[in-house]
C-alpha cells in the first residue's frame, strides 16, 4: 500500500499516524484502568505501527505520474482482504454461539465467552465488520468506475478504512469485556461512536469529491444508493447514540433517551441500519455488479428511480413495526405497519427490475456460478421483503415477535440476500484488481455457492418451524382455560431446530472459508492491477 | 417527473438534499409527537428510580447482555397477560436510560419477575442454572459471586439525574453507601438509606451473604424490583376481549 504513495502523501500519513497514537495515548492515560485504556492502546498500537511503516518507507521510490491515468484499486484490495477476515471470525463466532443453544454445558465458565458477549461480537462482526467492509471496498471501485475517475486523493481512503476496522476492532473487543450501550447494532460505547462520526464524515467528503471529478454527466444508480446508505447512517448513528459519558475517563454511558421514546429511537435506528446498511448500500453494490457480470443493461431505469425514492421514503417510517402491541402509542405502531406493508411495492421493484436484468442471459447464470450468486441474491431479497412487510401486520406480529421466526428472518436477508450478493461481487473484483480473467479456481466457487445456498435454506427452514412453533405454544390455551404449555415446554421444543441451524450455519461458513482461500490464492498470483483506465479530461481544441 | 430527475441525477449536491428530505420525513412524523404530547408517557406519581445497588445490578444485567434473550415488556395479549401478568406501561420506563423492552424470548420476559422467586432460587440459578431447572439453557454466570465494585455510583446516580431521574444531592453522595446498606440490613447505614429510598425497596442480603458485597448482591435486588418500581402495573384493567 505505501508503494502507491508519493512521499508528500507518505509524509501527510505519517503526520496522522502521529496524531492517532497520541490520541490513543491520551486515552489510554485518562482511563487508567479498564476497557477504555485498552482501547487507548490499541489506537496507540495502530498509530505507532502505521508511523514505523510509513517511517521506515518514507523516501522508497515514488509511484510514477503514470498513477494518474489508472483507478486507485488499492484501498479496495485492503477492503476485500478486511471483508474476509470478518466474515471467517463473525460466522464462527456465529455458528459457536448458535451451538451453545443447543449445547449450554459446552460455554468455558470465562465472562469472556459467555452467550450474552459473544452475541454481539457476531452481530457487529458480520454488519459491521463483514458487511461494512464490503460496502466501503465496493463503494470505492464503483464510484470510480461509474465516474470514470481516480479517488480525489490517496489519504483519506486509509483513513476511512483503518479508522473504520479501529472502530469495529474497539466494538468486538468491549463487548467480550463487557462493555456496552445494550442498544441493539449499536452497542459500541460513546467514544467510539464519536471516532466512527469522523470516519464517515471523511468518507462522505471523499465520496463528493471524487463524485465532482467525474467524467460522466449523470450519476449512476449505484452512487444513489451509495450516498443514501453514507448519509441515512449517519444520521441515524448520531441521533440513537446520544449519550451522557458517566466520566470523559470511562467507557460507561448512559443515553439520553430514556423508555418509550429510546425504544421508539431505538428501533427506528435499528430497523434502519437494516434498511440503509444491509438494503439500500448493497442494492447499490447490486447496480453495479450484475449488468457488469451478466453483460446486460439495467431492465428498467424507470423502474430503479421509483424504487430508490420509495425504499428511501418508505423505510424509515416502518421502525414502529416492532413494537407491536407495546408501550408505544397505537398511532405509531400503525403508522409502522402501514408503511412496512407499502414499502412491498418499492422493494419488489428492485428486485423484479435485477431478475428483469437477467432476461437473456440465463445461459450465464446457468453457467458461471458468480452471476448464480447475483441471482440468488436478487431472490431473497425479494422473498425476505416479503416476509418482513408480512411479519409488520399486527396480527401476525403477534405471533411471530419474541420468537426465532425473526431470527430466521434476519438471517434470510443476511445470508441469503447481503452475503451472497456481496459474494457474487467479490468474485467479480479479485479477478479485476489482480488483473486476472477469472479467479484461481472455479470448482471451489461452484463448491462456495453450494454451501452458502444449503447453508442458507437449512437454517431458515429451520428457524421459520422454531419460530412458528414458539409462538403457537406461548399462545395455546387447553379446555379448561389454562395455558397449555410452560415456558420451559417451548425451550425444550427447540433442541432439534437449534441443533439444525448450527448444521446450516456451519455449511455456510465453510463456503466462506472456501472464498477466503480462494481470494488468496487469486490475489497472490496477481498480475499488476486493473486494466480499465479513468477517462483523463481533454484540453479544448 | 422523468425530466426532473434526469436533472436532479446531473447534481450531486441536489441527490444529497434531495435523499436528506425523504429520508427525514417518517422519522420526524413519529418520532418528535413522543416528546411534545403528554399522554404519551404519563409518569405515575409513585415511581420509584432505581436504587444504587439495583442500578448497579441493572448495568452488569447489560453488561452481560441478558436483554438479548430476555425481554422486559409484556405485550397486551391475553396469553402474556395469562403467563407474565399485567401488561407493561410507558410510564413504567420512564427513567430507565436505556430501556431494556428487547426483541427476543430465548427465555422468558422478565419485566413482572420481582417477588415471583427467592433470592436463594435467583442466586443458585444464576451460578448453575441447570442445578434449578434442569432442562434450561442459559449460562452459567459464576463469576458473579466477586465483589461489587461501587466507584462509579456517585457519577453515574448524578449523570442520571442531569438526565431527568430524580435522584436528590443527597441520594448522589451517598450512592455508594447505600449500595452497602441495601445489601446489610444490620448496618448502621440503614436508617439513611430508608430516610433517602423511604420504605419500598427491600434491605436484605440479596446474596445470602451479608458479609460481603458482590455482583451478585447487585444483579439479584434488580431482578427482584423488576415490575415494582410503581404499583401502578398492579392495578391495570384487563379488558376481556370476547
Amino acid at each position: 500500500m505505501i508503494a502507491t504513495l508519493t512521499v508528500s502523501e507518505r509524509q501527510a500519513g505519517l503526520l496522522l499516524s502521529i496524531i492517532l497514537a497520541a490520541l490513543g495515548l491520551a486515552m489510554a492515560a485518562a482511563a487508567r484502568q479498564g476497557v477504555m485504556s485498552v482501547h487507548g492502546f490499541l489506537a496507540l498500537g495502530l498509530g505507532v505501527g502505521l508511523a514505523f511503516m510509513l517511517g521506515g518507507a518514507i523516501y522508497d521510490p515514488e509511484p510514477d505520474e503514470d498513477r494518474l491515468r489508472s483507478y486507485y484499486d488499492a484501498p479496495t484490495q485492503f477492503g476485500i482482504v478486511m471483508t474476509l477476515i470478518w466474515a471467517v471470525i463473525a460466522m464462527a463466532v456465529g455458528v459457536w454461539v448458535a451451538a451453545l443453544l443447543y449445547w449450554p454445558e459446552a460455554t468455558p465458565l470465562w465472562p469472556e465467552t459467555s452467550f450474552g458477549r459473544l452475541r454481539p461480537v457476531h452481530t457487529t462482526g458480520i454488519i459491521f465488520g463483514f458487511g461494512g467492509n464490503a460496502l466501503i471496498a465496493t463503494s470505492f471501485h464503483v464510484l470510480q468506475r461509474t465516474s470514470r475517475a481516480r479517488l480525489a486523493d490517496s489519504i483519506s481512503p486509509w483513513v476511512v478504512l483503518l479508522g473504520y476496522n479501529l472502530f469495529c476492532v474497539w466494538a468486538v473487543t468491549g463487548y467480550l469485556m463487557g462493555s456496552t450501550q445494550s442498544k441493539e447494532y449499536a452497542e459500541a460505547e460513546w467514544y467510539a461512536d464519536l471516532w466512527l462520526v469522523v470516519v464517515w464524515v471523511t468518507y462522505f467528503v471523499l465520496y463528493l469529491r471524487t463524485l465532482a471529478r467525474r467524467n460522466e454527466p449523470h450519476i449512476y444508480v449505484a452512487n444513489w444508493y451509495y450516498l443514501a446508505f453514507i448519509l441515512v447512517v449517519a444520521m441515524l448513528h448520531i441521533v440513537n447514540n446520544l449519550a451522557l459519558p458517566v466520566r470523559w475517563s470511562s467507557a460507561e454511558s448512559f443515553p439520553i433517551w430514556s423508555g418509550v421514546q429510546d425504544a421508539m429511537i431505538q428501533w427506528w435506528y435499528g430497523h434502519n441500519a437494516v434498511a440503509f446498511f444491509l438494503t439500500a448500500g448493497f442494492l447499490g453494490m447490486l447496480y453495479y455488479f450484475l449488468p457488469i457480470r451478466s453483460g446486460r443493461p439495467i431492465w428498467s431505469y424507470r423502474l430503479s428511480i421509483i424504487s430508490f425514492w420509495g425504499i428511501t421514503f418508505f423505510y424509515i417510517w416502518v421502525g414502529s413495526h416492532h413494537l407491536h402491541y407495546t408501550a408505544l402509542p397505537y398511532w405509531a405502531q400503525t403508522l409502522g405497519m402501514t408503511f412496512s406493508v407499502m414499502l412491498l411495492v418499492p422493494s419488489w421493484a428492485s428486485a423484479g427490475n435485477a431478475i428483469a436484468t437477467l432476461n437473456g442471459a440465463w445461459h450465464k447464470v446457468r453457467d458461471d456460478a458468480t452471476l448464480r450468486f447475483m441471482f440468488v441474491a436478487a431472490v431473497f431479497y425479494g422473498l425476505s421483503t416479503f416476509e418482513g412487510s408480512f411479519l409488520a401486520i399486527r396480527p401476525v406480529n403477534s405471533l411471530s415477535h419474541y420468537t426465532d421466526w425473526t431470527v430466521g428472518h434476519v438471517h434470510s436477508g443476511t445470508l441469503g440476500w447481503v452475503a451472497m450478493i456481496v459474494f457474487g461481487a467479490i468474485y467479480t473484483l479479485v479477478p479485476q484488481i489482480s488483473g486476472r480473467d477469472a479467479m484461481v479456481s472455479s470448482r471451489a466457487i461452484e463448491w462456495h455457492f453450494w454451501l452458502a445456498v444449503s447453508g442458507t435454506l437449512v437454517y431458515v427452514v429451520a428457524m421459520w418451524n422454531a419460530g412458528i412453533t414458539q409462538g403457537l405454544m406461548w399462545r395455546a390455551y387447553d379446555e379448561n382455560g389454562a395455558l397449555s404449555y410452560s415456558f420451559l415446554q417451548s425451550v425444550q421444543a427447540m433442541a432439534p431446530y437449534y441443533l439444525l441451524r448450527t448444521i446450516g450455519g456451519g455449511l455456510f461458513l465453510a463456503g466462506a472459508v472456501i472464498c477466503a482461500w480462494n481470494c488468496w490464492a487469486t490475489l497472490r498470483l496477481a498480475h499488476g492491477s486493473a486494466k480499465d483506465r479513468p477517462l483523463l479530461p481533454q484540453p479544448a481544441e | 417527473m422523468l425530466k426532473l430527475h434526469y436533472n436532479l441525477e446531473r447534481v450531486s449536491m441536489g441527490l444529497v438534499a434531495a435523499i436528506i428530505i425523504a429520508a427525514s420525513v417518517g422519522g420526524i412524523v413519529e418520532i418528535a409527537p413522543l416528546f411534545t404530547i403528554d399522554e404519551t408517557v404519563e409518569v405515575p406519581d409513585d415511581l420509584r428510580p432505581h436504587t444504587p445497588l439495583e442500578l448497579a445490578g441493572r448495568e452488569i444485567f447489560i453488561r452481560e447482555g441478558c436483554y438479548a434473550c430476555h425481554s422486559q415488556m409484556v405485550r397486551s395479549l391475553a396469553d402474556e397477560i395469562d403467563r407474565y401478568g399485567p401488561y407493561s406501561q410507558a410510564g413504567e420506563s420512564a427513567y430507565d436510560h436505556p430501556m431494556l423492552w428487547g426483541s427476543k424470548r430465548t427465555g422468558p420476559d422478565l419485566a413482572r419477575i420481582g417477588g415471583k422467586y427467592s433470592d436463594e432460587w435467583h442466586v443458585r440459578h444464576l451460578i448453575d442454572p441447570r442445578s434449578v431447572v434442569p432442562a434450561s439453557i442459559m449460562p452459567a454466570y459464576p463469576w458473579l459471586l466477586k465483589s461489587l465494585d461501587t466507584d462509579l455510583l456517585t457519577d453515574s446516580l448524578a449523570t442520571l439525574s442531569e438526565l431527568g431521574v430524580p435522584y436528590s444531592d443527597e441520594m448522589i453522595t451517598s450512592a455508594a453507601s447505600d449500595a452497602l446498606a441495601q445489601s446489610r440490613p444490620d448496618s448502621n447505614e440503614t436508617d439513611g438509606f430508608r430516610a433517602r429510598y423511604e420504605e419500598r425497596p427491600a434491605i436484605r442480603a440479596f446474596d445470602g451473604d451479608p458479609a460481603r458485597l458482590t455482583e451478585m448482591d447487585a444483579l439479584v435486588a434488580y431482578l427482584q424490583a423488576l415490575g415494582t418500581l410503581t404499583v401502578v402495573s398492579e392495578t391495570v384493567v384487563v379488558e376481556v376481549d370476547e
